[in-house]
């Protein structure tokens, strides 16, 4: 299964139940944790709580104009290089804060945009409001993720 | 040691690499920044209580935030709200959470849209204006002088000092900063020239501008503060409108001032100093190159159009390079003042108003605020609102000074 392990950008990019699911199947789940335990592990930064400084926004020009605003550019310093790196993506819609947020509306609509646009594999889903659709959710994600294996597999 | 709670009320601070600044601005004065904690389901409640369909969560989190204040779980002592530069709908929800705010407690509030440049030093003023309604609020309480006062406003440009009594201007005095001290000595001995007091007099002396404190430490003064609660205070007093809202603009000889105020309490506030073309710098040269006294500009602006002389620039070079041109061509004197208002008038609300939510009445401060022209040209472009200019708009740091200082002072009676 390692072999096959593809890289899956989840949205909410800070969704512990997502990451959760694809590391169970072997695969690695790209989240906004590694990125900011990096950051906040670097001694050389003291910036809490998260460590972003005002050069974050800067690299964040890569992914949106200058005339957005700073804060959308920070989070896209930290989600753009997952959406670069992403072999794949699950989008959840709707979900409440607890399951992952990332606070922004414009920077949720620039990150879809790129996971769609980006010509990889990328299921969408509603967040379930009953157990019933949670069960659904749970088997759309399980046969997005064989069918990521089984296109790995045969190349 | 007691220090003043700061509600950070905001969304993005964190992601703009920002958060760091605004609590440094706020030790610096002795205050301390608090997040009002809240529960998830809290969020949802107050979300549908106040009615705002917010897309963002943090936005959410803001307006949840924002109603702990008001229900009074979370017990701040000075509110800020921060929202990111140039986002619409976070300066829509920061607007309405500041006036619920307002409209539902007497908690001092300030208002900024940051971008990722926004340093301390920028945040200085506002923390210190917060921190010291906070702790001097029964001051900015006053609405009325009593007794002796001076009142000393140390600008970049110009220092002013005003002489009041029981309520009245009765001296003022102007003149170029040079050295802070003498500058001052020269205003204050102008404006006692018109009265029959000197220094010994007083009952209580007020410093504000940038040499409030060198002023503060030399002549004593019972009143050191920032010029942001002190041009604002000074404005509403003059202006007589002293509760509810209203906007002060200062276009000042190097940097401009725009200030929004709550029953004579400032919230928010920007301040430009970049570009001479939209300062009274351009006036001056504009006055001099037409050969006017800058005195005759205003009038002159006035009867003139200045949709009729070329104005392809607001620079200070190739602007007046094109108002000479119009002249050149046959244009008249008038339509070339005008023109020269107009395009200050436009600078500053492409540069600053922009900025911030201007609320009626508009009241235009400063030196710059003689200009009739300029104000009339201020009026139209921002839609014909309403600007009133009142009696010693020139001196209103002084004023404001002189006003807050009464009541504190009582070297009278220490004699």
């Amino acid at each position: 299964m390692g072999e096959n392990m593809v890289k899956i950008a989840v949205y909410p990019p800070n969704s512990l139940i997502l990451a959760d699911l694809l590391e169970r199947r072997g695969h690695t789940p790209l989240v906004l944790q590694k990125q900011i335990r990096q950051k906040i592990k670097d001694p050389e930064i003291d910036s809490p709580p998260m460590n972003i400084t005002e050069e974050d926004p800067i690299k964040g020009l890569k992914y949106a104009a200058i005339e957005v605003p700073s804060g959308v550019r920070g989070r896209m310093s930290i989600i753009g290089p997952i959406i670069d790196e992403a072999e794949a993506a699950i989008v959840v819609d709707g979900a409440p804060y607890g399951f992952g947020c990332i606070g922004c509306a414009r920077t949720n609509e620039l990150s879809i945009f790129l996971l769609r646009n980006k010509g990889i594999p990328v299921l969408e889903l509603n967040y379930p409001t009953n157990q019933d659709e949670t069960y659904v959710m749970v088997n759309q994600i399980n046969e997005f993720v064989d069918s990521l294996e089984q296109t790995a597999e045969e190349e | 040691m007691w220090k003043v709670k700061i509600a950070l009320v905001s969304c993005g601070t964190e992601y703009s690499g920002i958060q760091k600044e605004i609590e440094k601005a706020a030790n610096k004065f002795g205050a301390e920044i608090i997040l009002p904690e809240i529960d998830l389901d809290y969020i949802d409640e107050s979300y549908e209580k106040f009615g705002f369909s917010a897309q963002s969560s943090s936005l959410k989190l803001m307006i949840a935030r924002a109603m702990a204040i008001v229900e009074g779980r979370s017990k701040p002592d000075a509110v800020f709200i921060a929202t990111c530069f140039r986002c619409a709908e976070a300066a829509l929800v920061r607007n309405e959470v500041r006036r619920f705010i307002q409209n539902n407690t007497r908690i001092p509030v300030v208002t900024y849209s940051f971008t990722e440049r926004t340093k301390a030093d920028e945040l200085f003023i506002r923390m210190e204006a917060l921190a010291t309604t906070v702790t001097r609020r029964n001051i900015l309480a006053r609405e009325k002088q009593e007794g002796l006062t001076l009142g000393l406003d140390s600008g970049s440009t110009t220092t002013k000092a005003v002489v009041m009594e029981n309520n009245e201007v009765i001296g003022t005095g102007w003149t170029s900063t040079k050295d802070i001290i003498e500058s001052a000595k020269t205003a204050a001995a102008e404006a006692f020239g018109q009265t029959d007091y000197d220094w010994d007099d007083l009952d209580g002396i007020g410093t504000t501008g940038y040499g409030r404190f060198t002023m503060g430490q030399e002549f004593g003064a019972e009143l050191i503060q920032e010029e942001l609660s002190v041009n604002a205070k000074g404005a509403v007093y003059l202006a007589d409108c002293q509760k509810g809202e209203a906007t002060v603009l200062d276009i000042g000889g190097m940097d401009n001032k725009v200030i929004t105020v709550n029953n004579g309490i400032p919230d928010n506030f920007t301040m430009g100093g970049i570009c001479a073309g939209a300062s009274g710098r351009f006036l001056d040269m504009t006055s001099r190159r037409l050969d006017v006294d800058i005195t005759e500009l205003g009038p002159l602006a006035v009867q003139g159009d200045w949709r009729k002389a070329m104005l392809n620039s607001y620079c200070i070079v190739f602007g007046i390079q094109d108002l000479v041109t119009t002249l050149a061509a046959g244009g008249s004197k008038a339509d070339v003042a005008a023109a020269a208002c107009h395009s200050v008038s436009e600078q500053v609300y492409e540069q600053q108003l922009q900025e911030i939510d201007i609320r009626e009445p508009l009241i235009q401060v400063g030196g710059t605020s003689l200009i009739s022209g300029l104000v009339k040209a201020v009026s139209e472009t921002l839609g014909g609102i309403e600007v009133i200019v009142p009696e010693y708009s020139q001196h209103i740091g002084a004023v404001g000074a002189a006003l807050l200082v009464s009541g504190m002072g009582h070297r009278q009676d220490n004699k």
